[in-house]
């Protein structure tokens, strides 16, 4: 069996967010990328843990971006990914990615696409589900368990109000979440080893994307807090209820 | 032309969600001259008539018992009726089917989408924009949707739902998934516990706790003030971790992501992690023992003192406030 588990390249979490170019780009400058870190705690161990447990032969890294994301491809391979692609295009919207992705693993036959259930930056929780669209494939989002039997994903998932145990054939594609793995730092052994693994760049294939970015803004954030003691908290009451108008 | 929207009925009753696209889908219908359809599985007399009310002109009836089930079998079923209504938008809630439906279609019919929509559409001429949070909520983003047909998904709790006094016409809608076949095999389905509270990512008001509890048995108090106010309790990433409550409790980056009108936080210092789950809150309490908590940065009201005296005053005034109300 062969994974192939997309990541995407994402601004740290902790990353004070600007625009430049009078707000329609993002402003990378001095901003540290990595993982999008549903891709790489849930996604990629859980597919290595299935390499190392003999269920899979194979773990790929798909990647569609810009060859300034190398050094996080890199860090996927360090993880222990066999070899790696990448897509050479920076992708305007979920559409365009999941088209490159669908195209790849079919033409390449993996049995399994996985990726995490959303990418910190967009947070549009749609690349699993329009790469499983685009292929015919079933497709699991939010899995917080995943066993492989022959030729079957055993998979327990996150559902409205509870969770569901299901199995289904190879080929497919699901979406990763919390308890699928754990995070894993890379060994020396591992940064060394991925200097020299495979990671190949190939051309975009499809269409353009469908939709574009016009312009960005940041939220405004909170302004002042208004501080109130024990003693008042007859006060909070009356100020959510009349102020504030959420109770 | 229509505005197709997608609306689920869950435990008995039309999802918050999905009444909120009713509206949304409505003054669409406004920007774009075109009429209200919703699409709906399974509803009895009173829920199509709230459905009526919420703004649909028709409802396509469903009673297919695939539909709901896996997303293979509905995103084919809403495909039908795209096709039969020439639907142009079509409006989801930005929920979990939301999230493994609206894609598949975006996908299936080449529709330009944007998922988890803040606002109304600006529709000029060809011209169609939509804003949506990006950076977990630190920033958001206008999208131009560029296709012919274009689909939203609506993040929940965006608008509050109004109800009119509309009747809709109500249709039979076959759908034929005859040569649709999905290969996910349900086997087992587990229900979170949840002692009759409203699920958390539909919830309005949320107490929620952090490590400042210092241990499971401490959470009566979280439980009694969330009582007082029908609220739904929620829990930090460290609690989820140590087990102290259930996973799907846990509301921050890697868990639930919520926006409720009230988000009281206690004893939560407020890493960003956390913050990103919660940041789309309308009003925000933060009850913490240390002034310097990051939280209070963003927060609207906030309390200095110790949790396990404050709570319980708290939820007296809250009772209170409640009896002189009624």
């Amino acid at each position: 069996m062969k994974i192939l588990v997309a990541i995407s390249n994402v601004p740290d979490t902790t990353t004070k967010i600007q625009f430049s170019d009078n707000d329609t780009k993002f402003n990378s400058a001095g901003v540290t990328f990595v993982i999008n870190p549903y891709d790489e705690w849930y996604a990629l161990v859980r597919a290595l843990e299935l390499k190392e447990s003999g269920a899979a032969e194979k773990v790929t890294i798909i990647h569609v971006g810009l060859a300034d994301s190398e050094a996080t491809i890199r860090k996927g391979l360090a993880i222990g990914a066999d070899d790696a692609v990448r897509v050479d295009a920076e992708g305007p919207d979920s559409y365009f990615v999941s088209e490159q992705i669908a195209n790849y693993a079919k033409a390449n036959n993996y049995d399994l696409v996985m990726m995490g259930k959303e990418t910190i930056n967009y947070n549009g929780s749609s690349v699993g589900a329009m790469v499983a669209g685009l292929m015919d494939l079933p497709f699991v989002s939010l899995a917080t368990k995943l066993d492989v039997s022959g030729n079957k994903a055993i998979i327990e998932h996150e559902i409205d109000g509870g969770t569901q145990v299901v199995e289904c054939e190879f080929p497919m594609v699901l979406s990763a979440a919390k308890g699928m793995a754990e995070q894993r730092i890379p060994n020396m052994r591992g940064i060394m080893a991925s200097r020299t693994k495979p990671l190949a760049v190939i051309p975009a294939t499809g269409s353009a994307g469908l939709t574009s970015i016009k312009s960005y803004q940041l939220n405004p954030g909170r302004t002042t807090c208004k501080m109130l003691s024990e003693d008042s908290l007859d006060e909070l009451v009356n100020l959510l209820h009349t102020e504030a108008k959420v109770i | 032309m229509s505005v197709l929207v997608f609306v689920e009925i869950n435990k008995g009753r039309v999802k918050k969600a999905s009444l909120e696209c009713v509206n949304y889908a409505a003054k669409i219908a406004q920007l774009t001259s075109s009429s209200v359809v919703v699409f709906v599985n399974n509803a009895d007399a009173s829920q199509l008539e709230e459905i009526g009310k919420a703004g649909a002109s028709k409802i396509l009836a469903v009673k297919n018992d695939k539909v709901g089930t896996d997303s293979v079998y509905t995103t084919a079923a809403i495909e039908q009726a795209v096709k039969a209504e020439n639907a142009k938008t079509i409006v989801f809630a930005f929920d979990l089917t939301g999230k493994s439906v609206a894609p598949r279609l975006s996908a299936k019919l080449k529709a330009g989408m944007v998922a988890g929509a803040t606002d109304y559409p600006v529709v000029n001429g060809n011209s169609f924009e939509v804003k949506k949070n990006v950076f977990s909520g630190k920033a958001s983003a206008l999208y131009s949707i560029n296709s012919d047909i274009k689909i939203i998904s609506l993040l929940p709790n965006s608008f509050p739902i109004t109800l009119g006094s509309n009747a809709a016409s109500v249709v039979d809608f076959n759908v034929d998934l005859g040569s649709v076949t999905s290969k996910i095999i349900v086997k087992e389905v587990k229900s979170n516990a949840s002692d009759g509270m409203v699920p958390l990512t539909e919830a309005e008001l949320v107490v929620s706790a952090g490590r400042g509890l210092k241990g499971p048995e401490n959470w009566g108090i979280i439980e009694e003030l969330a009582k007082s106010l029908n609220a739904t309790t929620a829990c930090s990433r460290p609690v989820s971790d140590m087990h102290w409550r259930p996973h799907h409790e846990h509301v921050g980056q890697t868990g639930f992501a919520i926006r409720p009108n009230l988000y009281i936080a206690i004893g939560i210092s407020g890493a960003i992690q956390h913050l990103a789950g919660v940041n789309g809150s309308k009003t925000i309490v933060v009850i913490n023992n240390d002034k310097e908590a990051p939280f209070f940065k963003s927060a609207d009201y906030g309390i200095v003192g110790d949790a396990f005296s404050i709570v319980p005053k708290l939820t007296e005034a809250i009772k209170k406030f409640k009896a002189n109300q009624n």
